[in-house]
C-alpha cells in the first residue's frame, strides 16, 4: 500500500512537472515572436505543389535580394484549393494571431475581410512603390473600394478561354478558327456530335459550370451589364434568361459524368479526343506545356465565342493584415509581389501574367505573349467563379444553383436561385 | 451523513474532470452554438444583435437545405437497410459455424478499419459516372461483363444519387453490425434452441418464433448506432463528390456556409442536425435506463 502511495505520487509530481515545462515552452515562442518581430515574415498562401510552388520560390529568390533583413517564413497550407487554408486563417485572424501577410484573390472576395477589418488599406504603398502607374486602369478600378486598395495583385489570370482539339474539329469538318457567337458555337457542337462525338463539350464540377454559364452571360449581355448584374444589377431580366437557355443548350452537348470531375479531367477529354472544347482560365497553359503539347498542332485557343475582347480576369494577390506581426517586413513582401522582377520570377513559373503593363513579353512562353497583348487593350470583366467578382458567400450559392440545374435543366429553377443570391449579397 | 460522503465521495473526485470536461467542452459549447444561432452574425464581424428563430425560419424555407434533408434521408435509409441486412446475413452465416470462422469474421471486420477518406478516393474512381465508352470504375467492370444494363450515373444521379453514396458505407461498417449480431447470437443460451427443437420446431421456425425476438435489443443499438452514423457522415461524402449540390446533406451544407463566414447559420444548421440525432438517440437511452432499473 505504501509503495504504491510512492509510485502513485511520483506519477503525479511527473504529471505536473511536464504540466510546467509545457507553460515555459509557450511563454518562449511568444517571447520569441515578438523579440524576432524585426526579421520575419510569414506567407500564407496555400500554394504548396507544382507551377504554384514554383512561383512562390521566385517571388521569395527576389524577396531575399531586395529585403535582406527580413528572412521569409513559408506559412502554406497545402490542399483542396484553399478551402483547408481558408479556414486555418479564418480562425487565426478571429484570434487576432493573423500571419504577416495572406493570399487572397483580388477583387471582391477581399469584401469580407474589409467589413471584418481585418486587412489594412495599401493605397499610399500603391503611391510609395509607383504601381498606379505600372497597373492598368480597368484593374486600379475593380481593386478599389470606397477610394482605397486593399491588396497587391502578383498575377492575373484569364477565365474565358476555351481550348479545342483542333484534330477532332477538322474530323468533323468544323473550322479551328473561334465562332463568332454562341449560337455559331452551338451549331459547331451539333456539328461535331453529327461526326461520332456523343459529348463534344468537356466540362467538370459545378464551379467550372458556372465559369461557363459567366461566359455566355459575357457574350449576350455584353462586359458593362453583364459586370452590372454583381453590382445591383437585375438578374432576372429578359435578356439573362435567354442567355440561360443558350446555357442550358450547351450543357446539351457536354458529358453526362461532369459532376465527378475536375478541371484536368475535362481537358483530358480533349486532348485525348474524346471531346473537342473546355472553357476554363488560363492554368491550362501551364499543363499542356508540362505534357509537351504545342499550339496550334496539339491544340487551340481562343477567348470564349462571343467574347472576344473581353478579359475575364482573376487575380492572386497579397494584403496587409490588421495587426501583422511584422509590418515593415510585410511592406517589403508587398513592394516585391508589386515589382517588376517579383512579378517576372513569379509569372514565368506560374503560367500566368503580370498585372504590371510594363513587362517584357520576350521573357514569357508563347500563350503568356498574347496574353499579354490581349490584357493591355481588352476590356475587363470579372469572373464570380474566381473571387474577383463578388464575395465567397454568393460564389458557393450560385455554384450550387448551377450544380441544382446541371441535373435538372430547370431555366427558370435557376434563374429565381440567380436572383436570389445576388439579393442575399446585395441586401 | 459522514460516512455516505465518504461513499460516493472518492468516486465523484474520480470522474469530476470528465464531468467538467464534458460540461465544458460538449454541453457548454453547444449552449455556445444555439446562442451563436440566434443571432445576425453572417459575416466575420461580431454579432449585432438577437433575431431569434430567424435563422431557423429561413433554414426551413431554403430549397438546398431541403434538398439536403431528403438526401440525409435517402442516405440513413439505405445506409441502414444495407448494413443490418449484410450484417445480419453474414452473422447468420457465422453462427452455423463453419471452419475458419474467425478467418471470415476478420476479413469482414476489416474494412471498419480504413479510414473513410481513403476508401472514400477508391470509391471516387469505383462509382465514377461515365458510362458507355468513356466508362470507368464499377460501369466498365458491368461493360466488360456484358452487363451493360447495370451501368448508371450512380451518385450523380438526382433523385436516389445518394443511395449510391451509402454503398461504401455499408462495405466498411456491416461488419460491425455483423459482430453486434454474432455476440447477441451467442448470448441467446443453448437450451432455448434445445427445448424449441425438442418441441419439434423446424430451423426456420426456430429461428423466427425463438431466435430473432431474443435479438430485438442488439437490433435496435445496430439501428441507432448506424443511424446516428449516418447522420454525422462527412468524411466519405468529401472523398467521394466533393462539397457539390447533388450530393449535399446537412453536414457538408454547414461546412460550405462556415467556409462564407456566415457564423450564424452553420450553428442553426449545427443545432438542427443536433436535434435529429438527439430525436434518434434519446429514445433509446432511455428505454435502456429504465431496462437497467427495471433489472
Amino acid at each position: 500500500m505504501r509503495r504504491t502511495s510512492w509510485i502513485a505520487g511520483l506519477a503525479v509530481a511527473g504529471l505536473a512537472l511536464a504540466a510546467c515545462g509545457g507553460d515555459d515552452g509557450d511563454e518562449e515562442e511568444t517571447g520569441g515572436t515578438t523579440g524576432e518581430a524585426s526579421g520575419e515574415v510569414e506567407v500564407f498562401t496555400w500554394w504548396a505543389a507544382g507551377g504554384e510552388k514554383a512561383g512562390l520560390d521566385g517571388l521569395v529568390s527576389v524577396f531575399e535580394q531586395e529585403c535582406p533583413d527580413f528572412e521569409f517564413v513559408n506559412g502554406a497550407v497545402a490542399g483542396g484549393a484553399g478551402s483547408n487554408a481558408k479556414q486555418v486563417l479564418a480562425s487565426r485572424l478571429q484570434t487576432n494571431e493573423p500571419p504577416d501577410t495572406f493570399q487572397a484573390h483580388a477583387g471582391a472576395e477581399l469584401t469580407d475581410y474589409i467589413d471584418a477589418g481585418q486587412i489594412e488599406d495599401v493605397s499610399d504603398l500603391y503611391d510609395e512603390f509607383g504601381l498606379n502607374e505600372a497597373f492598368p486602369e480597368g484593374l486600379l478600378e475593380s481593386l478599389t473600394v470606397d477610394d482605397a486598395i486593399y491588396s497587391v495583385p502578383a498575377n492575373i489570370h484569364r477565365a474565358n478561354i476555351v481550348w479545342a482539339n483542333p484534330a477532332v474539329l477538322e474530323g468533323a469538318g468544323v473550322s479551328t478558327d473561334a465562332p463568332a457567337s454562341v449560337d455559331a458555337w452551338l451549331a459547331d457542337l451539333e456539328t461535331v456530335r453529327a461526326s461520332g462525338i456523343e459529348a463534344p463539350l468537356a466540362i467538370a464540377a459545378p464551379w467550372t459550370q458556372t465559369m461557363l454559364m459567366e461566359a455566355v452571360l459575357i457574350a449576350e449581355l455584353g462586359p458593362d451589364a453583364y459586370a452590372e448584374l454583381y453590382d445591383g444589377g437585375d438578374w432576372s431580366s429578359s435578356d439573362v434568361t435567354s442567355a440561360l437557355e443558350k446555357y442550358g443548350q450547351l450543357l446539351g452537348y457536354a458529358n453526362a459524368d461532369r459532376e465527378s470531375l475536375d478541371w484536368p479531367d475535362a481537358l483530358n477529354y480533349v486532348t485525348g479526343g474524346q471531346a473537342a472544347y473546355t472553357l476554363m482560365g488560363d492554368w491550362v497553359a501551364a499543363n499542356l506545356d508540362l505534357e509537351g503539347m504545342v499550339a496550334p498542332d496539339d491544340y487551340v485557343y481562343w477567348p470564349a465565342p462571343g467574347t472576344d475582347g473581353v478579359y475575364q480576369w482573376l487575380a492572386d494577390s497579397f494584403v496587409l493584415p490588421v495587426g501583422a506581426p511584422n509590418p515593415e517586413g510585410t511592406k517589403c513582401w508587398l513592394k516585391v509581389v508589386g515589382s517588376a522582377d517579383g512579378q517576372r520570377e513569379f509569372n514565368v513559373a506560374k503560367g500566368s501574367i503580370p498585372a504590371r503593363t510594363d513587362a517584357d513579353p520576350a521573357d514569357y512562353p508563347p500563350y503568356q505573349q498574347s496574353a499579354m497583348e490581349d490584357w493591355a487593350q481588352d476590356t475587363l470583366a470579372p469572373s464570380l467563379a474566381h473571387g474577383s467578382a463578388g464575395p465567397v458567400g454568393w460564389g458557393d450559392a450560385v455554384n450550387s444553383a448551377v450544380g441544382q440545374f446541371s441535373s435538372g435543366g430547370d431555366v427558370g429553377q435557376l434563374q429565381d436561385a440567380l436572383v436570389a443570391a445576388a439579393e442575399s449579397q446585395m441586401g | 451523513m459522514r460516512h455516505r460522503i465518504k461513499t460516493w465521495g472518492p468516486g465523484l473526485l474520480l470522474v469530476a474532470p470528465s464531468i467538467v470536461a464534458i460540461g465544458v467542452f460538449v454541453y457548454g459549447l453547444i449552449g455556445s452554438t444555439i446562442n451563436l444561432s440566434l443571432t445576425d452574425r453572417h459575416s466575420a464581424r461580431p454579432a449585432e444583435n438577437y433575431v431569434g428563430t430567424e435563422n431557423y425560419g429561413n433554414l426551413f424555407s431554403d430549397d438546398r437545405f431541403l434538398h439536403s434533408l431528403r438526401n440525409l434521408a435517402v442516405l440513413t435509409v439505405v445506409f441502414i437497410v444495407g448494413t443490418i441486412f449484410f450484417g445480419l446475413l453474414w452473422a447468420l452465416l457465422l453462427e452455423k459455424g463453419v471452419k475458419g470462422e474467425g478467418f471470415f469474421r476478420s476479413i469482414y471486420l476489416f474494412p471498419m478499419a480504413v479510414s473513410f477518406v481513403a476508401s472514400g478516393v477508391v470509391w471516387r474512381w469505383l462509382l465514377n459516372s461515365a458510362e458507355g465508352q468513356n466508362a470507368g470504375g464499377l460501369n466498365a467492370l458491368f461493360g466488360m461483363l456484358g452487363l451493360d444494363f447495370l451501368q448508371n450515373p450512380w451518385w450523380s444521379h438526382p433523385t436516389w444519387g445518394m443511395a449510391a453514396m451509402a454503398l461504401p458505407a455499408i462495405w466498411q461498417l456491416s461488419g460491425y453490425i455483423m459482430a453486434l449480431f454474432l455476440a447477441g447470437f451467442r448470448g441467446i443460451p443453448a437450451e432455448l434452441r434445445e427445448a424449441a427443437r425438442m418441441d419439434g420446431a423446424t430451423e426456420f421456425q426456430l429461428y423466427r418464433h425463438v431466435i430473432f425476438p431474443q435479438l430485438s435489443p442488439v437490433a435496435l443499438s445496430a439501428l441507432i448506432i448506424v443511424g446516428h452514423m449516418s447522420m454525422k457522415m462527412f468524411d466519405l461524402i468529401m472523398a467521394v463528390s466533393g462539397a457539390q449540390f447533388v450530393t449535399e446533406v446537412p453536414s457538408v451544407y454547414m461546412w460550405q456556409t462556415l467556409l462564407t463566414s456566415d457564423y450564424a447559420k452553420a450553428a442553426a444548421i449545427a443545432i438542427v442536425l443536433l436535434v435529429i440525432v438527439a430525436l434518434l438517440v434519446i429514445p433509446y437511452l432511455v428505454q435502456n435506463a429504465r431496462a437497467e432499473r427495471g433489472r
